[in-house]
């Protein structure tokens, strides 16, 4: 048995320790150029992608609709940080697993449940369903679904930013699996070589599908940046506070030099790859351990211990949220269907395509 | 009217363009500093800089999917392909993503964006660099598929492309970048999706796009010889396609001869062919032929190079059958 141990190519039972997290930081939100009447906000902005998805994820096992369902529970510092440090129109684009950056970005509740009804009140009309969230208007250009796919896109983006020099910087999401994409390191180059605008942020949640990141990925996954010249660092996605302060920095790196820079987040996943994922790639305890630090509890905690609101000020908000969630699926449950004539709307731009029947 | 090669009339497209629309760039392996691989960008670095004529590295998807990002927010990409064989290595995002972002996300999102280069076969290059790629692009919903044949048509149907709102992927042939013909200096455009006849005949239609549409007049030629006249019909547009044109030169003429460089199996000139047998059954005095390469890679030693091609011969054959001559 060991002797075949030895001989695997891939060998398993590795296991995504917390203790590989960055420390977090004990800057103070006021340091880091957050105001006190954000924070209860903020913590809004977290719980509502939370319960958004435990929701979701009730419907989905209700049967209300199909498809994949990747949920992104335990991540939603990630997102929160980004949207409080960018502009507004900045640029947002990220891979599948997209519920809480669309939420966290300012698409309603109850387009994004009319998307995963596929109902044509969603934000992609009921046509992209949960992997694909869009809402261009708030620069968020999805949700992508072919790992590493949308890298180049991040990098796209960035280009026509710094082409018309409108001050924008694009920012691209993406999973530890995609660092393992041609895709990646063909853009890294070009994106290095040309000076691109544009933050790549691998949401490293210990796990690309199954296999843990050690199993998939040789060395540290900030430092292909390195190969590259690209400026790289480490930030701990499990964190509100410590995702602001890295994110401050690089962002403003960024927009002020032009030149990309690749940013590792350590985060974790509470929930399986998708609905149908059993877990048993990991531990109990492992769970357990990254819960221990819960983003939201510890922002909750936070606000309360710094005295910007009070637990029952908090728990309003929770019931406010509860409440939200409830409406959009009431929205996305009494909302119609695409009506069938969409089949053929949005393939082209052109109104009048001969379409081949 | 001045005698332009095929190269030039594709450089003075995107070189017009160019001039009239700042969001157009074009990117590609070689097309700057090198002045393009076969010389189609030749002056424009110069004339344009390097912020709009890009030397990427060779890394096909990478630049392609740059050209996509960039196409979805606000610039219109000419993306070159030293060859459509090399196009292959980017292929998820022509395929993923321009075909499919504007549908997946209800329309908030066009990609204004041109792939082209060189298509199909260019002599003893081996199986890899050999492949004439219409058939696959045109199967994908989401592109539209262009593939001149002559230097006049080029030019219009290049400034077609750069001006359509959706993702063009627009074929050439290394044969044909040298290749004359008069193209005037003046504004003129040819719409997406509009044939041309070629040849007025009234004994068989040839339909035949690309490098097969110069075997397909070669074919004409002799053909008239024996006193048979053939209509040919060049496309010019893979997709959508003017099967209307087709249909009414065999309401004509009641024969028809399909001459496409793609596979036989799924290929162009199958779908025609279907079209035809639903939409003219009644007009037809024989079953459709194809000429088409065979169902193999391309081989390099000149004799099965020169077997595997399809050539004047075989589009005579193939006249002769649907004509009864043979």
């Amino acid at each position: 048995m060991a002797k075949k141990a030895d001989e695997a190519f891939t060998p398993t039972g590795m296991v995504y320790k917390s203790t590989s997290l960055p420390k977090p930081t004990r800057k103070k939100h006021k340091t880091l150029g957050l105001k006190d009447e954000q924070l209860p906000e903020i913590f809004r902005n977290m719980y509502l992608q939370r319960r958004f998805e435990e929701r979701a994820a009730q419907m989905y096992q209700k049967g209300k609709f199909g498809g994949f369902l990747h949920l992104y529970i335990g991540q939603e510092a990630v997102s929160a940080a980004t949207v409080t440090v960018l502009n507004d129109d900045d640029d947002i684009i990220s891979a599948y697993r997209v519920h809480g950056m669309a939420l966290a970005r300012g698409t309603s509740p109850g387009a994004c449940m009319a998307e995963l009804f596929g109902k044509a009140t969603g934000c992609s009309k009921g046509k992209g369903g949960s992997m694909h969230f869009f809402d261009v208007e708030r620069h968020f250009w999805g949700g992508h679904a072919i790992v590493g796919a949308h890298i180049p896109l991040g990098a796209g983006l960035a280009m026509a930013n710094k082409y018309q020099k409108n001050g924008r910087v694009a920012i691209c999401f993406f999973g530890d699996g995609a660092v393992d994409q041609g895709s990646l390191n063909e853009t890294f180059n070009m994106a290095q070589l040309w000076k691109l605008p544009v933050i790549f942020v691998v949401e490293n949640n210990g796990y690309s599908m199954g296999t843990a990141v050690e199993r998939h990925s040789a060395g540290q996954l900030h430092k292909r940046g390195e190969a590259y010249d690209m400026k790289n660092g480490v930030a701990n996605g499990m964190d509100f506070l410590s995702m602001v302060e890295t994110l401050n920095d690089v962002v403003k790196e960024v927009r002020e030099t032009n030149e990309p820079y690749f940013l590792e987040v350590k985060t974790y996943r509470y929930r399986g790859h998708s609905m149908s994922d059993p877990g048993n790639y990991r531990t109990k305890e492992e769970l357990e351990e990254f819960r221990s630090f819960d983003p939201i509890e510890r922002m909750k905690d936070y606000i309360i211990k710094e005295k910007v609101a009070t637990k029952e000020q908090l728990d309003e908000i929770v019931e406010e949220v509860e409440q939200e969630v409830l409406d959009a699926i009431d929205f996305a449950e009494n909302s119609d269907f695409p009506e069938e004539s969409e089949l053929f709307e949005h393939v082209y731009t052109q109104e009048d395509f001969p379409f081949h029947k | 009217m001045a005698e332009k090669q095929f190269r030039d009339a594709i450089r003075e497209a995107m070189v017009e363009e160019m001039r009239k629309d700042d969001s157009i760039i074009i990117m590609g392996e070689e097309v700057a500093e090198y002045n393009g691989a076969y010389k189609v960008t030749q002056g424009m670095y110069d004339e344009f800089g390097g912020k709009r004529v890009i030397d990427t590295p060779i890394s096909e998807l990478g630049f392609a999917g740059i050209g996509v990002g960039a196409a979805m927010n606000g610039l219109r990409p000419i993306i070159e392909f030293m060859t459509f064989n090399f196009a292959v290595v980017g292929l998820d995002q022509i395929i993923n993503n321009a075909a499919k972002i504007r549908y997946m996300s209800g329309g908030q999102i066009s990609i204004p964006i041109v792939f082209r280069g060189p298509n199909a076969s260019a002599g003893q290059l081996g199986a890899t660099h050999s492949v004439a790629f219409e058939s696959m692009y045109a199967h994908l919903p989401g592109l539209k598929v262009m593939y001149p044949s002559e230097p006049y048509d080029a030019k219009g149907m290049l400034k077609t492309a750069i001006r359509d709102n959706d993702p063009v992927i627009f074929l050439e042939s290394e044969q044909m970048y040298g290749m004359k013909q008069e193209v005037p200096d003046e504004e003129y455009t040819i719409p997406l999706g509009v044939g041309k006849i070629k040849r007025e005949g009234s004994d068989v239609t040839i339909v035949a796009h690309g490098k097969m549409y110069h075997i397909a007049q070669q074919a004409a030629k002799e053909l008239a010889k024996d006193g048979i006249e053939a209509e040919i019909i060049d496309p010019r547009s893979m997709k959508p396609f003017d099967f209307k044109m087709v249909i009414e030169s065999i309401k004509k003429t009641n024969r028809c001869v399909i001459v496409d460089e793609s596979h036989p199996f799924a290929g162009m000139a199958s779908e025609i062919g279907f079209i035809i047998q639903r939409d003219a059954f009644d007009y037809l005095d024989a079953p459709v032929q194809r000429v088409t390469i065979p169902d193999a890679p391309a081989p390099f030693a000149k004799n099965l190079f020169d077997l595997w091609l399809p050539d004047a011969k075989q589009v005579i054959d193939a006249v002769k059958t649907v004509t009864y001559r043979n």
